[in-house]
């Protein structure tokens, strides 16, 4: 990846950022900490390797971005207005009553989502069954699923681990986004998944550990799972909780359900390089 | 039943290839061994997991395969419902959930897997379709119907053999009750199993001089509200026999559109909110009270109340 390609990349993700701040805001509510997490990675997905666009996304060939860890949406729905699905003008009714935009994700309302993920370790098993459909159907699609690391304490998550290996979906990669956090606190305090890379690789699956908010370490990732046959792979992202915003940026309070407000709304849409977000009617209080 | 369901999937499978099916480790159990042997490439294994099978299935059925996922039923109503209400009835996905021994059938193997509450809890999720055939002609029947149904349907397909109660020529219809007796005095509203022991009751009250209604109300939801109401200003009384805990199942939901449309006295037959035990399947039918003589009871005294 050359420097410009670095750099263009760079500039969506802290525009996916700005987004995901903003429709926070407006909400009032969600889970800024793991969306923050993931916006790198999702960003390299929606811009440099998948299939996948408001032309193609209901078409059989297309490439899935499954969101297991489904209360990030907000990184999700930043992805799609990036890429056209919808304006952002959607974002105002995020979480809010007839908006298009669910509290978690809703293939029936919004166009691009490919399933109702929140219930964890489901949109895991969910992208398995959508791979082996592609292999059974002879389609060349590649799916891509991304999993909390606190979704790892789902019992059905290791059935589905077992699942890619026995029918060797080479056809589909995991992404764990390895914040190192979960709800109440850091994984090590709440149930231990360590040591992580050990435990992928012994059911079977090709692991690659990289530094989730580095470009170039993504593609190599990428490129690297591409090219791996007869097992699925899986990244261990490791990546940084509300990454990008200073006073987010590993605590645990930022996973959910809240917004800043006061103070902190004011440098959190600084922070994300964004001064106004239209007049204090628009925002909710809580 | 359940060699009736494995039959009529490899009868189906000769001639339509749009379905497949997923098994828990247990095909000898729910009959699809028959269709592992003759699909063997239709037939997707996925282990001890049901958690893990119900979101494969909702997963399978965006590539157009129609995924016709078999377990026991206490497994798939209990352990793995959550699955099946978020990555399968909240998105609106073509599944099938076919699931045998209902109930006390499974005899010996004692509560953990007696399925008696699956029509409650399924009954209670929205966009499931739930269809419970009483013999071996109407699965068949109902098997395409089923498929053909685009969207989430629960199937209870039975363990233990019961008699035949229809001839080939029977039309099956989803979402109707079908009368399956006439009489004047009492209506028995029945599924399952329970069928053939509502007709056997009706007989032996008949020879009595009471005359019963018979209904097979194999489609639960969505469910049939003008054969309960029409039957209900007809007969004035109701019975309903289901193998199931009488909270939430047939019993409630006729209970229910009565309480909605016709309101006349019932008598429910079913479980009575308890755990069973071990044993053979007549005897325990015997001991909680879902045989003829049950019913026939039940009807005595529903019409003791009747005005």
């Amino acid at each position: 990846m050359d420097n410009d390609e670095k750099d263009r990349l760079e500039r969506l993700a802290a525009e996916l950022r700005k987004y995901i701040i903003i429709m926070n805001c407006y909400a009032g509510s969600g889970h800024p900490g793991g969306a923050l997490s993931a916006a790198d990675i999702v960003t390299y997905l929606f811009h440099k390797e998948i299939n996948f666009s408001p032309e193609n996304y209901q078409d059989a060939n297309r490439d899935r971005f499954i969101l297991s860890k489904g209360h990030s949406c907000m990184v999700l729905y930043a992805a799609l207005a990036q890429r056209g699905f919808f304006s952002t003008e959607e974002f105002k009714k995020l979480r809010r009553i007839d908006g298009m935009l669910q509290g978690h994700p809703d293939r029936l309302k919004t166009p691009g989502v490919e399933f109702n993920s929140g219930s964890l370790g489901q949109g895991f098993s969910f992208a398995l069954g959508v791979a082996l459909g592609g292999k059974r159907a002879g389609l060349n699609f590649r799916v891509y699923v991304m999993l909390g690391d606190g979704e790892l304490n789902e019992g059905q998550v290791w059935e589905g681990f077992m699942f890619g290996t026995h029918y060797q979906l080479d056809n589909l990669v995991a992404i764990i986004d390895y914040n190192k956090f979960q709800s109440d606190d850091l994984n090590s305090n709440v149930t231990a998944l360590e040591p992580l890379h050990s435990k992928l690789a012994s059911f079977g699956w090709h692991v690659i550990g990289i530094n989730g908010h580095d470009f170039r370490e993504i593609e190599y990732a990428f490129d690297r799972v591409r090219k791996t046959k007869g097992k699925p792979s899986v990244i261990v992202a490791n990546t940084v909780k509300g990454k990008g915003i200073s006073f987010m940026e590993n605590n645990p309070k930022w996973h959910g359900s809240l917004a800043p407000l006061g103070e902190e709304r004011v440098r959190a849409l600084q922070e994300c390089g964004c001064e106004n977000i239209g007049g204090p009617g628009e925002l909710r209080s809580r | 039943m359940r060699e009736a369901f494995g039959r009529a999937l490899v009868e189906l499978g000769r001639i339509r290839t749009d379905f497949v099916v997923l098994d828990a480790d247990v095909a000898g159990g729910t009959g699809t061994h028959f269709f592992r042997q003759e699909f063997p490439d239709r037939f997707i294994q996925c282990g001890i997991a049901e958690q893990n099978m119900m979101s494969v299935a909702a997963g399978l059925s965006t590539l157009g395969l129609i995924p016709i996922v078999t377990c026991y039923a206490v497994f798939a109503s209990l352990r793995s419902i959550e699955q099946a209400r978020n990555s399968i009835a909240y998105p609106k996905f073509n599944v099938k959930i076919a699931a045998s021994h209902l109930g006390l059938d499974v005899g010996p193997d004692g509560p953990t897997h007696q399925a008696i509450e699956d029509l409650a809890v399924f009954r209670s999720i929205p966009n499931f379709t739930i269809v419970s055939p009483a013999d071996p002609v109407e699965l068949k029947k109902a098997l395409p119907a089923v498929i053909d149904l685009d969207g989430p349907v629960y199937l209870r397909t039975g363990r233990s053999p019961v008699p035949t109660i229809f001839d080939e020529g029977l039309r099956f219809e989803l979402g109707r009750g079908s009368i399956i007796r006439e009489g004047r005095d009492v209506t028995i509203i029945a599924i399952g199993v329970m069928v053939h022991r509502a007709i056997e009751a009706a007989e032996r009250l008949h020879r009595e001089g009471i005359s019963c209604r018979v209904i097979n109300m194999s489609t639960i939801k969505p469910l049939d509200r003008e054969i309960i109401a029409d039957s209900a200003s007809r007969t004035g009384c109701l019975v309903t026999a289901e193998d199931h805990t009488i909270l939430g199942g047939l019993g409630g939901a006729v209970a229910e559109v009565l309480a909605e449309t016709v309101p006349v006295r019932m008598e429910r037959v079913g479980i009575r909110d308890l755990f069973a035990e071990s044993g053979d399947p007549q005897d325990l039918a015997r001991k909680y009270h879902l045989l003829p003589d049950d019913i026939v009871l039940a009807v005595r005294k529903v019409l003791r109340g009747k005005q």
